[in-house]
């Protein structure tokens, strides 16, 4: 079925925005099939965010493990710092193509807002990011970088006052501006068209480690290890292994205090099958369908519900999900830092500390790619909370 | 004779909708149908208000099952779902409410409901249940279209209506909206959300005779209806007029039980005068 990911995925969304869609998704289809367009993704993501990435062989890391080579997809280099760029700059530029003059977002940790209010700024549209009252607090830093940017920060106050809020309100402010506006979807999430859309977007950080594992190893890895939250670093890195079947896909979700207790955002772990915003997928709800507060430490993972491809993955059993608590995150962002010289998002740190998890049961023979999908000068004010450090 | 026998019983063995709506058009009058949230301030109150309304002169009732994530509603009907969901309210008891009302009121009754609440219900004990509670159509304002299937199996087997939304953007896809619905249509007066306005920006008449191209059902408009003067000027293009949000906030803003009453028995009396 168009539109679907086996049962998940769909278009579960009011009639005002369905003609929207229609168009949106025969955009996307053309723009894809135009070279002139593909040529500007692929020159933007070169020129203004310095892709190609690296794929760090994280040495130190590995040998102090003892086991499986771990190498790092280096998302966190990319302009404004996470991959959230790679898809932004598919969808500004998508935007352009259908004559949007403005441009909405919501935003978690923020990284997806500042990402969307840079391409804004280059390409001189209007921008308004959604953004939960709880997550401007927590990430103030990319509060402000909106700010400089120019976009328009929109508090939303509603509910828990975070992702799945911020969501609702961009969703319901499209609905309201649907004539003239473009609304950037941040991950894989929402109505079709837009997780295969973004996944699109995202598939560059797994074609290009693909490219480079062979060249430096002359072999596929055996395991690909990423965060998810709403799921589009990993679904990126994902992608293009998805028929190599060797290579086992691991998802790490945000276990908060510990999935028993009810502070956690493990859709995967402790979800059932329903629909918000606008797609049939793994939530966080109660016997009613309402949806739970969910809870990380990182704003970014911290969703109720998780793209539908990712859903469609683990029930075939071609990806497995797993987690990772505050804490395993939080000692991994330590040990990158102090092993590696290089400060994860706290996002990104999970997957590592899964990863390292993992490598330390794995021969030397192994290999382990993580996507260390962003940096974590955003966090260093949550870090030094917790550690008790006034800055 | 026997021609009106067969329209008598078919009259008779109507739902609750179309008969309302064929007793209007008998008289040339247009249907009231006010919205209300379930458990918003109480089931007790909402039972009550429903008795109320009609006094008032409703023709069809509007029940909302709150919902955590209400994304085609603005903040008047969000933060009611918030205050009926802080309250404990349950899909098991607003059946049970729905039941209630039943026993003393023929009135029909449709629920406004987002498709979690029945996917998750279960798609068929939700159908089974409110059908046997007395619930005459279902209001989905997130399943377009294209995802109605599962749910208009259902719903025909047990008989209930799914009443059909359309918006100022959906054009040609009217017509098939519309043959996959029964009841009315439900006609979104504006790109937008719920809420109080004190305009609406779509050319009504326009927008209805591109409907009414379509579909011969009744049609009714709703979304950002403040009050009479607007109902007043929709009505000639529709056959009933539905507000939500100016209900749901005067219900807030009341002091008291009979106060709620009072005031929203008075303001369905005149929207109903008005149209």
């Amino acid at each position: 079925m168009i539109g679907r990911f086996g049962k998940f995925g769909g278009q579960y969304v009011p009639e005002t925005i369905m003609s929207a869609l229609i168009e949106l998704e025969n955009e996307f289809y053309k723009a894809m099939k135009d070279e002139n367009f593909i040529n500007d993704y692929k020159y933007y993501l070169k020129e203004y965010s310095g892709r190609p990435t690296p794929l760090y062989y994280a040495e130190n890391l590995s040998k102090r493990l003892g086991g499986a080579k771990i190498y790092l997809k280096r998302e966190d280099l990319n302009h404004t710092g996470a991959h959230k760029i790679n898809n932004v700059l598919g969808q500004i530029l998508l935007a352009r193509r259908m004559g949007k003059k403005k441009v909405i977002a919501e935003t978690g940790a923020g990284q997806h807002g500042v990402a969307t209010a840079t391409g804004a700024a280059m390409f001189d549209m209007e921008c308004e990011i959604f953004m939960g009252e709880e997550d401007i607090k927590r990430q103030s830093l990319n509060v402000f970088r909106m700010k400089l940017l120019g976009a328009k920060v929109t508090p939303v106050k509603t509910g828990t006052g975070t992702l799945k809020d911020a969501v609702n309100e961009a969703i319901r402010n499209w609905v309201t501006n649907i004539d003239d506006t473009f609304y950037v979807m941040g991950s894989v999430v929402g109505p079709h068209p837009y997780p295969m859309m973004v996944r699109d977007f995202q598939r560059i950080i797994g074609d290009e480690a693909r490219e480079q594992i062979i060249s430096k190893e002359n072999r596929l890895p055996d395991y690909i290890v990423a965060c998810v939250g709403g799921g589009s670093n990993s679904m990126g890195i994902f992608y293009p292994f998805i028929n190599d079947s060797s290579v086992k896909l691991i998802g790490v979700e945000a276990a908060g205090l510990g999935i028993d207790t009810d502070k956690h955002a493990a859709t995967m772990a402790k979800g059932s099958i329903g629909v918000l915003h606008g797609m049939m997928t793994y939530l966080l709800q109660d016997d009613d369908g309402q949806i739970m507060p969910v809870y990380s430490i990182s704003a970014g993972l911290d969703y109720p519900g998780v793209g539908p491809e990712h859903s469609y993955l683990k029930d075939s059993g071609r990806a497995q999900y797993v987690y990772a608590t505050d804490e395993e995150a939080l000692s991994a962002f330590m040990d990158l830092s102090q092993i590696e010289g290089i400060i994860p998002a706290l996002e990104s740190a999970h997957a590592v500390a899964y990863a390292m998890k993992l490598a330390s049961k794995l021969s030397k023979d192994n290999i382990i790619i993580v996507n260390l999908s962003g940096r974590g000068d955003k966090d260093v004010n949550t870090v030094a909370n917790v550690l008790g450090v006034e800055l | 004779m026997s021609t009106l026998n067969n329209e008598i019983n078919a009259v008779v063995s109507m739902n609750r909708i179309d008969k309302k709506f064929y007793e209007l058009k008998q008289k040339g009058l247009k249907a009231m149908i006010p919205f209300i949230t379930a458990g918003d301030p109480s089931l007790d109150v909402t039972v009550e208000l429903v008795f109320k309304m009609e006094e008032g002169g409703a023709d069809i009732i509007e029940i909302g099952i709150p919902y955590s994530d209400p994304l085609a509603d603005g903040p008047i009907i969000q933060a009611s779902s918030t205050r009926a969901l802080k309250n404990g309210t349950k899909i098991d008891n607003i059946m049970d409410a729905v039941k209630k009302i039943r026993q003393k009121s023929e009135i029909p009754l449709v629920y406004l409901v987002y498709y979690n609440s029945i996917f998750k219900y279960g798609i068929e004990r939700f159908v089974n249940e409110a059908k046997e509670s007395g619930i005459d159509g279902l209001i989905i304002p997130d399943l377009p279209l294209e995802e109605r299937k599962d749910i208009k199996e259902i719903s025909e087997k047990y008989g209930i209506y799914l009443i059909p939304l359309v918006a100022p953007t959906s054009k040609e896809r009217i017509k098939n909206i519309c043959e996959s619905g029964k009841g009315f249509v439900y006609c979104v007066s504006t790109k937008g959300v719920t809420g109080i306005r004190n305009s609406i920006e779509t050319d009504i008449k326009e927008y209805m005779r591109i409907v009414s191209e379509y579909t011969n059902m009744p049609k009714a408009i709703g979304f950002g209806i403040s009050g009479p003067d607007m109902a007043k000027r929709f009505a000639p293009y529709c056959d009933g007029i539905i507000v939500g949000s100016a209900i749901v906030k005067m219900i807030n803003d009341s002091r008291s039980k009979e106060e709620i009453y009072d005031n929203v028995k008075k303001f369905i009396y005149s929207i109903k005068e008005a149209i």
